[in-house]
């Protein structure tokens, strides 16, 4: 069974675990923005990261956390988890 | 091996200091001098052992055996071989308080003991308490929750499993009560709970009690017995902590290129402070005077910080022209040291903003290296290690510290503790809120540097 | 600050009152209710008590933690930090301090806190033990510990100076102030201070009733009688008070109305008690030092703001240390707290709120619930209603479990 994490479900572990930022609309386009300018830091990727692992049972590697600049780069990330 | 048998017989400066050290001498008002020590750190109990395990270099960091470790990230700690029967503590007192209490009573003893103070010396309303905490009686909470929640089955905790001392538990502020009555204090007392400057910060307190004239000596110092499972579990969560479980001993790794993150640690330190006239009547033994002690905060971030380490060093900045000391008067830095790979950055900034190229010369060594992170706890330690240093005229070293990061570029003392002259101590300490606090001791002018008789 | 005004000391004035009370959110709603006699004590809703012997509290109900937190910033702090930030946030809009526009190493942050963010804490520790580690939140780290509060504030408005917490439950909610005070002869010239508590979870509800002294009345008008003959104990409740204290140079200088300066404090501690032998206590004490320091007389004292713990042999020792000093039924006493329950650091922030409010206004609040005045307690207590006249001088009191005690005196400014 193969299941794909969208930037929907992204959008629901940002909000739901870290809050949401006065200045953003998470329904707005971005993907391709950094969690620094949507107003997200390192402590809140962490969580994103941690909530992930758990819903979904990926690990994430403290380096692929690192990795994660942006919304998108995380959904992909777990896509290609999830696909291996 | 222990140095202060081999230090050097006269004083000798190994710079020009153009003019008398003016500190001292020309400062007004109350002074504030340090005259018994208490310490509770891993490696041993007891000022003694403390100073033995830094002096050689030890660590005493290792797997956790507090609870089971399994299924964390860090598995390893700085932990006191502690028994509190075998230390004085009573049947009551031992069911009664939760570790950070049990430790602090048992170092309050010890420095009330050392200080040479009798019974009702000063009167006790002249008798202040000052502890720190970051994170006060968690240990104790947590056992009970677990009975009371049934291994975390029950959001409505079961109210029959209820301790009488739980509340006691909730309150850090009881630590602050079993000192002030082990040492009978009926002056100010308070819990200061400043995250991990809070051992700095009460000393702090304390010394600002005595020097305003609210008491003529305090009890300060700081405790914390962080070592049970939710504590170990909130720092993996932000990866904090080392996670090297497979080599504790040389888990901490302070200003090393391969530092990972701190090791987790308890105990407790507790000075005896005194306004200095009344304790050279009554002819009591100095360790040290603090000359100097402030605080600021970086208003950025919870646990981040800034590479600059710019309010640090405002905070250095502030000490030493409230002790009216220049950068080339201080002899050694205690530093705060963690291991974590932002703070050593931060504080090594800090440390070249605030002095100056005197940053590259002065010797600067973290004891996180030997006995872990204490949160609240280290930095009464830290400043106990400090008056130590100045008493035996040895610098502690940064143990593990074997490859160099070019970040930290500054004079960390790797491995071997150094003789030298130590008039002058800075220690610092930066905190969970943004917290920086920096602390002077100086040399008190009627000790001529030879060794004195606490604790020998 | 000059030179000279350094040497002379400065007068410390509280220039902001902000305050998240059980009846009242908002100086204003809180001070017409308190006037009127309204509680804010009732059944607890915050989670089921049903299955707890006791089941009413005082808690803050019109506060809404994500309406009056940012979101990202509600995630990361447990509800007593939110209800200390928004007090906070209140006092700084009253004082008419801007963060941005004043030295940021001169505004400093000094909260107390008796038990730290206990709900969140309870969330946390439950995930742990039910789940397991990695199911513990990256904001445990810095919620649940008694420094959260103040660094937040700081944070929140960029205030870079020396910062920082006491606990001495509720003694340090005065504690704060006289440390506040101290920064001011020190570096600072603009303080945040006062405290919050909120530990209505069921974790901290049990261990509030593990000492004994918890009121298991139901009824919301009978459970909390300070010096009653009928007293059974106190009813715990959340929130406080912050306040926005400075020098009154500075204070008026930028043309702040000062609600009144603090002019006298002190703080002793109770020896321990031994079985036996009545207890010894020295708030009467910290009463002269405080009063001693102001350089007023107790007939110069118009009204004692009392800790009023509820419980007989406490409200007893209370009443005689205030009798020792003003004479018996000497001074107007009064116990606005039964209207909130007690709120540990908060309630003796929240007291010295009141109190300045009192001074402003020339009224006393009154204690409500009291109908059959203890006779062992000698006291002008001011019951049912307001009492009208002017007040100069508020004598504020605290105890904090464990024997701390304090006294804080504020005078008309």
């Amino acid at each position: 069974m193969t299941t794909t994490f969208t930037l929907d479900d992204m959008r629901s572990i940002m909000g739901g675990c870290a809050g949401v930022p006065d200045t953003i609309d998470l329904g707005d386009d971005i993907g391709e923005v950094s969690f620094v300018d949507l107003g997200y830091d390192s402590l809140a990727v962490l969580e994103m990261a941690a909530r992930i692992q758990q819903q979904l049972g990926v690990r994430i590697p403290d380096d692929a956390v690192d990795e994660m600049k942006t919304p998108q780069a995380a959904v992909d990330y777990v896509n290609r988890r999830l696909a291996d | 091996m222990n140095l202060t048998g081999t230090r050097p017989t006269a004083r000798r400066r190994t710079r020009a200091r153009p003019g008398a050290r003016p500190a001292p001498r020309t400062r007004r008002g109350r002074r504030v001098v340090i005259t018994g020590m208490g310490v509770t750190a891993p490696g041993g109990i007891g000022v003694k052992a403390f100073w033995d395990l830094l002096t050689a270099g030890r660590t005493a960091t290792r797997a956790i055996s507090l609870f089971d470790a399994t299924g964390f990230r860090s598995r390893i700690a700085a932990e006191c071989d502690f028994d509190p029967a075998a230390q004085g503590l009573s049947p009551q007192e031992i069911r009664r308080m939760d570790r950070a209490a049990q430790l602090g009573v048992v170092s309050a003893r010890e420095a009330l003991a050392d200080s040479g103070l009798g019974a009702a010396e000063p009167p006790p309303e002249r008798l202040g308490v000052t502890i720190g905490s970051a994170v006060g009686c968690t240990m104790g909470l947590e056992e009970e929750y677990v009975v009371l929640s049934d291994g975390g089955r029950n959001w409505l905790v079961d109210p029959a499993y209820g301790v009488p001392q739980l509340y006691g538990y909730m309150v850090p502020s009881t630590i602050a009560t079993e000192i002030a009555w082990a040492g009978g204090a009926e002056g100010p007392v308070a819990l200061i709970s400043t995250g991990c400057t809070a051992g700095l910060d009460s000393i702090g307190h304390g010394y600002q009690l005595v020097k305003e004239g609210s008491a003529d000596a305090v009890v300060a110092g700081a405790t914390d017995a962080p070592i049970s499972p939710i504590t170990v579990a909130c720092f993996d969560a932000i990866k904090a902590t080392s996670p090297s479980n497979d080599d504790p001993e040389h888990a901490s790794r302070p200003f090393d290129l391969d530092r990972n993150g701190f090791v987790l640690g308890e105990g407790c330190a507790i000075l005896i402070l005194e306004e200095r006239e009344a304790a050279l009547r009554r002819g009591a033994r100095v360790y040290a005077e603090i000359v100097g002690f402030a605080s600021r905060s970086n208003a950025y971030h919870m646990t981040g910080l800034k590479p600059d380490g710019r309010e640090m060093a405002e905070a250095i900045r502030a000490a030493m022209r409230q002790a009216k000391l220049r950068p080339d008067d201080v002899d050694y830095i205690n530093a705060h040291g963690s291991g974590t790979r932002q703070n050593d950055r931060h504080e090594t900034a800090a440390f070249k903003s605030a002095l100056g190229d005197r940053a590259y010369e002065v010797p600067v060594s973290s004891i996180k290296s030997m006995i872990g992170h204490s949160l609240g706890a280290i930095g009464s330690i830290e400043v106990a290690a400090c008056a130590l240093a100045i008493k035996h005229n040895v610098v502690p070293p940064t143990a593990n510290l074997h490859t160099a990061d070019p970040e930290c570029d500054l004079d960390y003392v790797p491995l071997t503790a150094r003789e030298q002259p130590v008039d002058v101590v800075l220690s610092v300490g930066s905190g969970f809120g943004g917290f920086q606090t920096a602390m002077l001791l100086a040399r008190d002018q009627g000790d001529t540097g030879r060794r004195g008789d606490h604790h020998d | 600050m000059t030179e000279a005004t350094r040497r002379a000391g400065p007068r410390p004035v509280v220039t902001g009152i902000g305050v998240a009370a059980p009846n009242g959110l908002g100086t204003q709603a809180y001070w017409a209710a308190t006037l009127d006699g309204k509680s804010g004590i009732g059944r607890i809703t915050r989670f089921d008590a049903e299955r707890y012997p006791v089941h009413v509290a005082g808690e803050v109900s019109e506060f809404d933690d994500t309406e009056h937190v940012p979101s990202r910033l509600a995630v990361q702090t447990d509800h007593w930090s939110h209800l200390g930030l928004t007090a906070a946030d209140m006092a700084l809009q009253d004082a008419g301090v801007q963060p941005a526009e004043l030295p940021e190493y001169e505004m400093a942050v000094v909260t107390a806190s008796s038990s730290g963010g206990t709900e969140f804490g309870q969330r946390e520790i439950e995930k742990l033990w039910s789940q397991g580690p990695e199911y513990v939140g990256v904001y445990q780290s810095i919620a649940w510990f008694y420094a959260a509060t103040t660094g937040q504030i700081s944070i929140r408005h960029g205030m870079r100076g020396p910062c920082g917490v006491i606990c001495a439950e509720q003694a340090g909610g005065l504690d704060v102030l006289a440390q506040a005070r101290r920064l001011l002869r020190q570096d600072a010239t603009v303080v945040v201070t006062g405290g919050t508590d909120a530990s209505l979870c069921p974790y901290g509800l049990v261990a509030q009733i593990s000492t004994g002294l918890l009121s298991p009345r139901d009824d919301p008008e009978r459970a909390y009688l300070p010096f009653d003959a009928d007293a059974c104990g106190y009813v715990p409740g959340e929130g406080g008070a912050m306040l926005i204290v400075e020098d009154q140079a500075t204070a008026r200088a930028r043309g702040a109305r000062p609600y009144g300066a603090i002019t006298g404090y002190a703080a002793t501690f109770d020896p321990r008690p031994e079985p036996g032998r009545e207890p010894r206590s020295n708030l009467g004490r910290a009463i002269a030092l405080a009063l001693k320091e102001a350089r007023v007389t107790p007939e110069q004292v118009d009204v004692v703001f009392a800790d009023a713990l509820g419980v007989r042999e406490s409200d007893l020792a209370e009443a005689r240390a205030i009798s020792a000093v003003f004479g018996p039924y000497g001074v107007p006493v009064t116990a606005p707290k039964t209207m909130t329950g007690r709120l540990y650091a908060g309630g003796a922030a929240l007291d010295v709120a009141t109190a300045l409010l009192a001074i402003r206004d020339g009224v006393i609040p009154p204690t409500v619930g009291v109908r059959a005045a203890d006779p062992a307690c000698e006291l002008d207590l001011v019951r049912s209603a307001a009492r009208d006249g002017p007040v100069r001088n508020a004598l504020v009191l605290a105890r904090g479990h464990g024997g701390f005690n304090a006294a804080l005196l504020v005078t008309a400014p």
